[in-house]
């Protein structure tokens, strides 16, 4: 049986791609998943050799054909996104796919056409497979390409016979972040001891148990504040989540940056172990 | 004069530029779009108190007109309505309350209710508003949350708006139509890389915009680098003090800990008035 789990923290900068590589550093066998589409980070540190490469179209948007067009103003009238101005231009970047324009349209003037809304990769790297994707500027559906990439770890994984599919998660509680934890077995949240940190972190782990899916906690940069990191950790205790390590702030996390390596590659330092002892206890919850 | 405060990695500073940059002008306002997780009111003491609800508008099916045509789930393009058997199934949540199953349902078995998708509210000081959005747990799109948010910007003022990370949607809808868009990054490979594609979208959309380098000192000097290579105007940096993650970890302004900072910030808005 296949596991799966997501490394998330609602706010962003909380350390998820650090852990998640590490994580992808000390698995065995795992399909590893950057779901981070609009802001990937995590092939800086896993230099990853293309294999695969893949086409990924969003929802289709609306193209207008002035010729045919008679400006009887249905178009404007009906889209409720502010994609056609009263004057009847049309602006794709505003667009969000609908249709209603192209079906009230009496002149066939609408056409919903393909939209390349970004890639998908299927990578080798030096810890296994990485599937991961690059989302256009600006684009919507970010969620589905989400899925998508998920779809693909899952067929690589079985193809494979691989056991473990790790993924990176993204910021937030949205559309992406519903993506990249519907299903799984486990999701890891990661949390900083700042009231921001704390805030985001409890709106996420909300999100988790609205989908039914176990959460465990870690703690990034707990010496930071010490108040909130009591804070957290009664929190934890009241909601029943098992807090399954912290790591303290230390500069190696940008240091193993810099040199693009993971953090259990670059030193074996106090991080490295703190990071190691976290992995333990999350494998040990997968299994 | 609206000026966003963006980035594509999360944590880079966001929210510190926006809400120091906000106290540290005259006439300003604060609006915080990072709906999925906003942070600028932790920074204020004082309660938020809802002003708004956000809803979109979702089909409401009448089983007595319907006569399972499919015509509608047929139509929606984010499969959010599906035929099964004798039943209409409806998925409230990845409906983006388009209207085209209304429009199109030959039986007129469809009207539209509102569905509540988060809610606005109002806080921050006397002598600042703040306004925030918060999306509802499991409600995938924010991007109407950021839509009626904006409508509070007052142009009296100057409006800074707080934006989401990323690339998407959401930060798209944050940056467009405001006059500058200031872009928090800090020193390091992912700080650039982010950096990148966020220019990249600010490119596609036109406005103007400048860097932060914030946690000046933590890397190395890629990113002045790469601003200097691409001709973007660095605004300012602000560097790596252990002082100012203490502040930000209790929700306290660095300008009212660290009151030698408000320069800084009076700089970046000096510095922008005068690129505009």
């Amino acid at each position: 049986m296949v596991k799966e789990l997501t490394i998330i923290s609602g706010k962003g900068g909380c350390g998820k791609t650090t852990i998640a590589a590490s994580f992808a550093a000390l698995a065995e066998n795992p399909v590893i998943v950057d779901a981070d589409v609009d802001a990937a980070d995590m092939h800086i540190l896993l230099h990853p050799q293309i294999q695969k490469k893949e086409a990924f179209s969003g929802l289709d948007v609306a193209q207008k054909d002035d010729e045919k067009c008679t400006d009887c103003g249905k178009c404007f009238e009906n889209c409720r996104y502010g994609a056609i101005d009263p004057d009847f231009t049309l602006h794709p970047d505003k667009c969000e796919g609908c249709a209603v324009c192209a079906m009230v349209c009496p002149s066939d003037a609408i056409r919903m056409i393909e939209r390349k809304a970004g890639e998908a990769y299927i990578s080798d790297t030096r810890f296994g497979p990485l599937v991961h994707a690059r989302l256009h500027a600006g684009e919507e559906a970010s969620g589905k390409l989400v899925a998508l990439v998920r779809q693909r770890a899952k067929e690589l994984a079985r193809e494979k016979g691989k056991e473990f599919i790790l993924i990176d998660g993204p910021p937030g509680t949205g559309c992406t972040v519903i993506a990249s934890i519907t299903g799984v077995d486990l999701v890891l949240v990661v949390i900083e001891p700042t009231l921001s940190g704390i805030h985001d972190s409890k709106r996420i782990i909300e999100v988790a148990r609205h989908f039914g899916i176990p959460a465990l906690v870690c703690i990034n940069k707990y010496d930071i504040n010490d108040e909130n990191t009591e804070h957290i950790l009664e929190f934890c205790e009241v909601e029943g989540i098992e807090v399954v390590g912290k790591i303290a702030y230390d500069d190696t996390a940008t240091k193993a940056m810099l040199a693009e390596k993971t953090v259990i590659e670059f030193s074996d330092g106090k991080m490295a172990q703190s990071i190691k002892a976290i992995w333990k206890k999350v494998e040990k919850a997968l299994s | 004069m609206r000026i966003s405060v963006a980035s594509g990695k999360g944590g880079t500073g966001k929210t510190t530029v926006a809400v120091n940059l906000a106290l540290s002008i005259n006439d300003a306002m604060l609006i915080d779009c990072d709906v999925e997780g906003p942070n600028s009111h932790i920074f204020f003491k004082g309660p938020m108190m809802k002003v708004k609800d956000v809803c979109i508008p979702s089909p409401k099916f009448d089983f007595d007109k319907c006569t399972l045509c499919g015509k509608c789930a047929e139509f929606c393009q984010y499969n959010a309505i599906a035929v099964v058997g004798e039943k209409i199934l409806f998925f409230e949540e990845l409906c983006h309350g388009c209207g085209g199953c209304k429009i199109l349902c030959p039986e007129d078995a469809i009207t539209e209710v509102d569905h509540q998708i988060g809610i606005i509210e109002k806080g921050g000081k006397k002598e600042l508003t703040l306004y925030h959005g918060l999306l509802n747990i499991g409600e995938p799109f924010g991007v109407p949350i950021i839509r009626a948010l904006k409508q509070f910007a007052d142009d009296a003022k100057t409006t800074i708006f707080d934006s989401p990370p990323g690339t998407a949607c959401p930060a798209v809808e944050t940056m467009r139509d405001t006059d500058f868009c200031i872009l928090v990054t800090e020193p390091t490979p992912f700080g650039l890389h982010d950096l990148t594609l966020t220019v990249d979208v600010v490119r596609e959309i036109g406005t103007p915009f400048g860097v932060v380098v914030n946690r000046d000192g933590i890397g190395d000097d890629r990113v002045e680098r790469y601003c200097s290579d691409e001709g973007i105007p660095l605004l300012s940096k602000i560097p790596n003090d252990l002082q100012i993650a203490r502040l930000y970890s209790r929700g306290v302004p660095i300008i009212e800990g660290l009151p030698e900072y408000k320069a800084t910030f009076v700089g970046i808005y000096d510095k922008i008035r005068e690129a505009l």
